[in-house]
């Protein structure tokens, strides 16, 4: 692991980097101010109750990272290394679920296996086993987060060298072998760090544990802040998650220090070897359709089950442009910039190892649990107070999505400089060209699919982002999210559906780019 | 970077110079849903030319959010769905007109005088019309404990209307009463929902029988589903499943457009302002001034007898009841 090891960073580097962290860290200082502010701030770490809702978190949070992990990684390799039929219509499917806002995923799951919901209705049978709590729980955040994992495991899987694969098959390794010696400690820092975001944003989710009636500690800090008066529980509850937050860090952390495997060309000159399904065609295919129906075609289907009820009954149906377009403008604004921000950070972290240096990589992590309405209220508070400009304005909006996202677009930065060998930047640096100069011409060039997948994390989070953008965005800016949300406000589903689909269709152009970007790479690499 | 501050500067001195006049549009803060009000706040323009600017939110977030914001709430009215809300940032809320306020009667109004109810709402059961007749749905909520009703219905405890319904069965029928009330209910299966809506779309399902609600609810769902086999259910007078409450307003001591806002409470409460939800609002909820009539098929505002209590009151109260909620295993 000797990442140009010993070399001090640049300044810049560790300047630009530390900004950076400082201004991710801002609604964790605004917590120590609440907290601070006195109120029943500790009293309530004594209460057993409190600690039942760590515990209900914790057993939620297993569970969809399980979850996550099992229908991510298998679908990740079958659309990148086999023959598997329509790849790259799966690939883009397989990330779509991704940008359904989770509430509106619970609504639908609800909607069809509720006791009550269209499947009880097309089976005529009275009632079904009721689908909410833990159970429902996980259902509605396991396809609101396996796209993570799916993604960043994808990029890995393009990135990775492919003749590392064809030499351990021709020193005689079995197909099987060579998946497990090699392949798989490839993919597992990318998988790992899918894994940590599918597990700190289900932490911080709101919509499903809400509307699926299970106790969590996100949800708890909402009924804080609704119950009005005193908001120093609520600080200490976040700095629960805050603290949940670290341990998965750990554990992402020890995971990833086993097994790395650099590439050694930095081009995708040639398509990796392909494995021929053969026999294991149908299989294949059925558990993509699986995987595809139930957490991208039954929402969709319920969605248009609604906008159907709509036509039939009259209802005035308006296609949603001009919130399209903010939606495009402010989420694509914040996956740009996010991922800029993330490029020193990760640098610094990969190519400088030091204890400094992580622990600025790790603690841009600590915001990324945090509920959407912690994170929109800390920003009202230093920017009413000392930002009046930029407050309420699409600046800040933008910010605030890089505040709640960031980790997104590190982590995809991060899973692909780590398999970029440092040799390479080593090279550029003995012929004398500047560590800046070779992270621009160099290191970004190699990361390229990496930075790709952080941003479209980024920009798809942003696209459904709700509690942040309510409460931020400059006056009369409609979203996407906030018109679904100010529709199933009074019950107009048929209405919501509209923009809900809307949100799926703007999308998926953008991750069909994303799953071609192989494309682009090869045709101007080399 | 300095000539990027420089050109700031400047230009918030020249916006901060244009801004004493009335030209500026007045910002609202509203916790009432944009496809409810947003037709009102037209009719304030059209009638008085005062532009307005709307963010639109949930109530308890927009109470949040005008406390952080503090002495620098770009807020000028808020527009909240509650008198929780309203009576937690009551603190930052100017005295109004007593014009103003004498249009409503004083149960309807903050005590202090800081904010006042715009339009009323009762709490009802929602009924489902297909398993149920209108006489065969109980009269008190203290009836809902008997086994006939056990996992037949649906509250939403995390619903500040649901709240503001056990602060005032804590003060007309006492303490004791309401805890054991909620821990036989809980015994009896009450089924848990998000909030109001969901609970009046189970019942239309038949997914439950009964359900504890806002009466404006019903016309939301209907609006969505016609035929939907749900009405409301008026209860006995005094009983505090009975309870009336108002949506309401208050202008913020930090805003440099008081007049407007004050002119904006006086348009909700003028005729006009007052006849939306009677004419065109399709939620049909209770104007609070004299001399109009709710939307046919309602009782008359005068006819409902909620439980005896403060609404003021309501929110200092607050805490307790979800400290007893939490006791009794509806919160955590």
């Amino acid at each position: 692991m000797s990442r140009g090891a010993g070399s001090r960073p640049p300044l810049l580097l560790v300047v630009t980097a530390g900004i950076v962290v400082a201004l991710l860290l801002l609604p964790l200082a605004y917590l120590v101010i609440r907290v601070a502010g006195g109120g029943r701030a500790f009293e309530i770490l004594g209460e057993a109750s409190t600690w039942r809702l760590v515990w209900n978190t914790l057993v939620l949070a297993v569970g969809v990272v399980a979850a996550a992990v099992a229908v991510g990684v298998p679908l990740a390799w079958l659309v990148t290394r086999t023959d598997l039929p329509a790849r790259r219509v799966w690939a883009t499917a397989g990330a779509l679920p991704l940008v359904i806002p989770s509430y509106v995923a619970a609504f639908c799951l609800l909607g069809f296996f509720g006791d009550r919901g269209l499947l009880a209705d097309g089976l005529g049978v009275e009632r079904l086993p009721e689908l909410s709590g833990y159970w429902g729980s996980l259902a509605a955040l396991t396809l609101a987060t396996y796209p993570y994992v799916f993604l960043l495991t994808q990029s890995a899987l393009r990135s990775l060298d492919p003749s590392l694969e064809e030499a351990a098959r021709g020193l005689g390794a079995s197909g099987r072998r060579t998946l497990i010696r090699i392949t798989a400690p490839a993919i597992r820092s990318a998988a790992g760090l899918g894994a940590l975001l599918a597990a700190l944003y289900t932490f911080s989710d709101f919509g499903v544990v809400s509307l699926m009636n299970y106790d969590t500690l996100t949800r708890a800090i909402y009924i804080q802040y609704k119950s009005l008066f005193d908001r120093a529980p609520a600080a200490t509850l976040a700095l629960l998650l805050v603290a949940l937050t670290a341990i998965a860090l750990v554990i992402e952390y020890r995971t990833r220090q086993r097994g790395r495997v650099y590439r050694t060309g930095p081009g995708t000159q040639r398509q990796p070897s392909v494995l021929r399904l053969g026999r294991w065609t149908a299989p294949a295919l059925a558990f993509c359709t699986a995987v595809v129906g139930l957490f991208l075609v039954l929402p969709a289907g319920v969605l248009a089950y609604w906008l159907a009820r709509g036509i039939a009954n009259d209802r005035a149906l308006d296609v949603p442009w001009s919130e399209a377009l903010n939606s495009l403008t402010a989420s694509g604004l914040a996956a740009v910039a996010a991922v800029a921000a993330a490029i020193p950070v990760a640098v610094l972290a990969l190519r400088y190892p030091s204890r400094v240096s992580r622990t600025f990589e790790r603690l841009s992590y600590a915001g990324n649990a945090l509920p959407g309405l912690v994170i929109a209220l800390s920003l009202v508070f230093f920017a009413a107070r000392y930002a009046s400009l930029v407050y309420q304005t699409l600046a800040l909006l933008v910010f605030a999505y890089i505040v709640r996202f960031f980790p997104q677009g590190l982590s995809g930065v991060e899973s692909a400089l780590e398999r970029v060998n440092p040799r390479y930047e080593e090279a550029a640096r003995s012929l004398g060209r500047g560590p800046l100069r070779t992270t621009a011409s160099v290191t970004v060039p190699l990361v390229r699919s990496g930075v790709v997948a952080g941003a479209a994390l980024v920009f798809l989070s942003a696209m459904k982002e709700l509690p942040a953008t309510l409460l931020l965005r400059p006056i009369g800016f409609e979203t996407l999210a906030t018109e679904i949300w100010g529709l199933t406000q009074v019950g107009a589903y048929s209405r919501a559906a509209v923009p809900a689909l809307a949100l799926i269709v703007v999308s998926a152009p953008v991750l069909y780019l994303v799953s071609s970007e192989r494309r682009f790479e090869s045709g101007s690499s080399g | 970077m300095k000539t990027i501050a420089f050109v700031g500067a400047l230009l918030a001195a020249v916006s901060a110079g244009c801004g004493g006049g009335s030209d500026d549009p007045l910002t609202i803060y509203s916790g009432r849903e944009e496809e409810l009000v947003a037709p009102l706040f037209e009719k304030f323009t059209a009638a008085t030319g005062i532009e307005v600017e709307v963010r639109y939110g949930d109530s308890a977030e927009l109470a949040a959010t005008i406390a952080e914001e503090g002495d620098n709430s770009p807020a000028d009215v808020f527009f909240a769905q509650d008198p929780g809300s309203l009576g937690s940032v009551e603190s930052q809320l100017a005295e109004l007109p007593v014009g103003t306020l004498e249009l409503v009667d004083p149960q309807f109004r903050d005590a202090d005088g800081r904010w006042v109810g715009t339009s009323g709402r009762s709490r009802v059961i929602a009924y489902n019309t297909e398993t149920l007749t209108a006489a065969e749905v109980p009269d008190s909520v203290f009836d809902l404990t008997d086994p006939e009703w056990k996992g037949r219905v649906g509250i939403a405890p995390t619903n500040a209307s649901f709240q503001a319904f056990v602060t005032a069965m804590r003060f007309s029928a006492g303490e004791d009463a309401t805890r054991k009330w909620l821990l036989d209910m809980k015994a009896n299966q009450v089924r848990e929902y998000e909030k109001n809506t969901p609970i009046v779309e189970a019942v239309a399902s038949g997914e439950i029988d009964l359900g504890l609600v806002n009466h404006y609810y019903l016309y939301l769902v209907k609006e969505e589903q016609p035929d939907a086999s749900v009405e409301n259910h008026f209860l006995e007078a005094g009983d505090p499943g009975a309870l009336v409450s108002v949506a309401g307003a208050g202008v913020l001591a930090s805003s440099d457009q008081t007049e407007d806002a004050e002119r904006f409470l006086a348009y909700l409460l003028s005729e006009e302002g007052q006849r939306f939800y009677v004419d065109e609002a399709e939620e049909a909820e209770y104007p609070l001034i004299d001399g109009i009539e709710p939307k046919e098929g309602l009782p008359l505002l005068s006819e409902l007898e909620g439980p005896d209590v403060d609404l003021t009151g309501l929110g200092a109260e607050h805490e307790a009841t979800i400290e007893l909620l939490r006791e009794t295993g509806y919160l955590t």
